[in-house]
């Protein structure tokens, strides 16, 4: 059967090193295509920390290549080792998740083994047809790789990622990165609270406020009804802009593309510009004060109400059926 | 120090986008084009820069004929000249042979620091500048939300989902914006009128010595094989909040078993 790879997300906790779930649906994704193996390109014990699960999610073989050169410079390193195992094994495919990192690395790697690749897809066949969802949701495209070893970079939260155990079998690799993929180094990671939320790419459940919610001390609303679900929290561009929320959290064209399970906008009308962000999420629910706010165009429930009446309820309500 | 900002005129993500159904390319004769709005966040860090530093920023784009309207905005905004790299046969191009060209074209300039956008509107891509990278062999410095520039040392804060990282390379380099790096000034009525008479470079493929056969459709390293409207989502249930407005959504969310 022939070997896919797919480059693992691995991503440090505190003290602990897990996996993106972005890594899962991958894994599940080249299932389709021939049998995983899963790359492992970072700082020493990212593997250790992950392999049990990368098997238990249908990795064959496990490539493990472990090196502070690779953790201390951007990128290029990655693109180095993926180029090699591509030269070294019989790879009928390559899949990396559809992050900024993920497509810097598919760029670089698709120049160095002469492959075309398609970017940000939501499903691949086995025939290697893949779909992507563009222009903000509003047209489907069906494509295939016309040369080389094709390359895919996976839209994170768009396929439901399956256990489906796999050999494992680790194999150590010989990792040598040359100057040019030095030049960038890695000074110092900061990380600024998200309040322990997950992150907004890789949440099943996300509650995004909007220009309704008024201020920044409002957005704790939004917190709390996020909170209550196990969700993240996002804005939209009119509320980053006035600076109820910061930057990182905005969803929409020029800001994260979201896919979650449930997506809650609150106070959003859902501008082109929103929606482009989040049309894909599975069950979109809205609340506006606006019965003919955009958004209810896309919503599969709707409330037509004062989201500081309703927002404080729904919270009660949510923590006290969980209880 | 001289920069160059890599700038793409796109159909406008406000308005109805789609494919031209006679050779699946996007349809931009037909749209309304537009600046990609992510570039001038570049735009403006060029002109910060030189602004700190001196030097001349150029505009690098690539694209059919009507992409001069976007290079009079990048103009008027404040940069000095601009590059237009445009020829019939570069028609449905691939990302890896418009790195290529756009290659080329940088090797004919004299450039210490070259700036792009966060990503394109319309096909989605962040990649650009890491290809062109890979290819001119300098560092790339991305996802930048902070950039200080000390002679030839670059420090970036780059973006990411929890935090930012400090990362450092030396020019030439690459730089990539994010968009909440600064706020892109608009254009004066000066900058508008001074646009008119600033130097545009056109450029074929000739003119940079590529050949046809590597670019356009033919020679494009991947192959749209159809699209299709995607169906609208249509509206579900409705409520107007008369106090119970919270009971009813949150049995929606159990009905679907978020609760």
């Amino acid at each position: 059967m022939s070997e896919v790879l797919v480059l693992v997300e691995a991503v440090a906790d505190g003290d602990n090193i897990g996996l993106k779930k972005v890594t899962l649906e991958m894994l599940t994704a080249a299932r389709v295509l021939g049998e995983p193996s899963a790359v492992v390109a970072g700082a020493s014990g990212t593997a250790a920390a992950v392999q049990d699960r990368l098997a238990e999610y249908g990795a064959a073989k496990i490539y493990v290549a472990e090196s502070d050169d690779i953790d201390n410079h951007l990128v290029a390193p990655k693109a180095e080792v993926l180029a090699q195992l591509v030269a070294d094994s019989a790879a009928t495919a390559v899949l990396l998740p559809s992050t900024q990192e993920g497509q810097e690395i598919a760029g670089r790697l698709a120049l160095k083994i002469g492959s075309g690749l398609l970017n940000d897809i939501s499903e691949v066949d086995a025939d290697g047809t893949a779909t992507q969802v563009v222009f903000a949701g509003a047209v489907i495209v069906k494509s295939k790789v016309a040369k080389g070893t094709p390359i895919y970079t996976v839209r994170p939260n768009s396929v439901a990622p399956e256990a489906a155990p796999g050999a494992g079998e680790v194999i150590a690799v010989d990792v040598a990165i040359s100057d040019d993929a030095k030049k960038v180094t890695v000074l110092d990671r900061t990380v600024e609270s998200g309040g322990g939320r997950p992150e907004l790419t890789e949440a099943s459940v996300i509650v995004s406020g909007g220009r309704g919610v008024g201020s920044a001390e409002n957005f704790a609303l939004i917190e709390g009804l996020a909170d209550s679900l196990g969700g993240a929290v996002g804005a939209s561009r009119a509320a980053t802009d006035s600076g109820f929320y910061p930057h990182q959290y905005q969803v929409g064209q020029t800001g994260k593309t979201v896919s979650p399970q449930l997506y809650l906008a609150v106070g959003i009308s859902g501008a082109i510009q929103h929606r482009a962000g989040m049309q894909t999420s599975k069950t979109i629910v809205a609340i506006n004060k606006d019965n003919e706010a955009p958004i209810f165009e896309l919503a599969d429930f709707g409330v037509v109400g004062d989201l500081f009446q309703i927002v404080p309820a729904l919270t009660e309500e949510i923590t006290k059926r969980k209880a | 120090m001289n920069i160059v900002v890599l700038v793409k005129q796109v159909p406008d993500s406000g308005s109805e986008r789609t494919l031209d159904s006679s050779d699946n390319t996007v349809a931009r004769a037909s749209a309304d084009n537009v600046i990609n709005e992510m570039d001038e966040y570049a735009i403006e860090e060029a002109l910060k820069v030189k602004e700190a530093h001196g030097g001349e920023v150029t505009i690098l784009t690539m694209g059919p004929e009507s992409a001069t309207d976007t290079i009079r905005k990048a103009l008027s905004m404040g940069a000095d000249k601009a590059i237009h790299v445009t020829d019939p046969a570069l028609h449905g191009s691939c990302v890896i042979a418009t790195s290529a060209v756009l290659a080329k074209a940088l090797g004919t300039l004299e450039w210490d620091l070259v700036l792009s956008g966060a990503q394109s509107t319309d096909g989605g891509l962040t990649m650009m500048p890491a290809l062109l990278a890979e290819r001119l062999g300098v560092a790339h410095l991305s996802g930048a939300r902070k950039l200080a520039v000390d002679g030839s040392k670059l420090t970036v804060e780059r973006q990411t989902d929890g935090g930012y990282w400090t990362i450092e390379g030396q020019t030439p380099a690459i730089v990539s914006t994010w968009d909440t790096m600064n706020e892109p000034r608009y254009p004066s009525f000066k900058g508008i009128m001074a646009a008119k008479s600033k130097p545009v470079t056109t450029l074929s493929l000739a003119d940079l010595g590529v050949d046809e056969s590597e670019v356009g459709l033919a020679a494009a390293t991947s192959t749209v094989l159809e699209f299709a409207s995607r169906p609208p989502k249509g509206a579900g249930q409705q409520v107007k909040d008369e106090g119970d407005g919270a009971t009813k959504l949150a049995d929606f969310l159990a009905s679907k078993k978020f609760v």
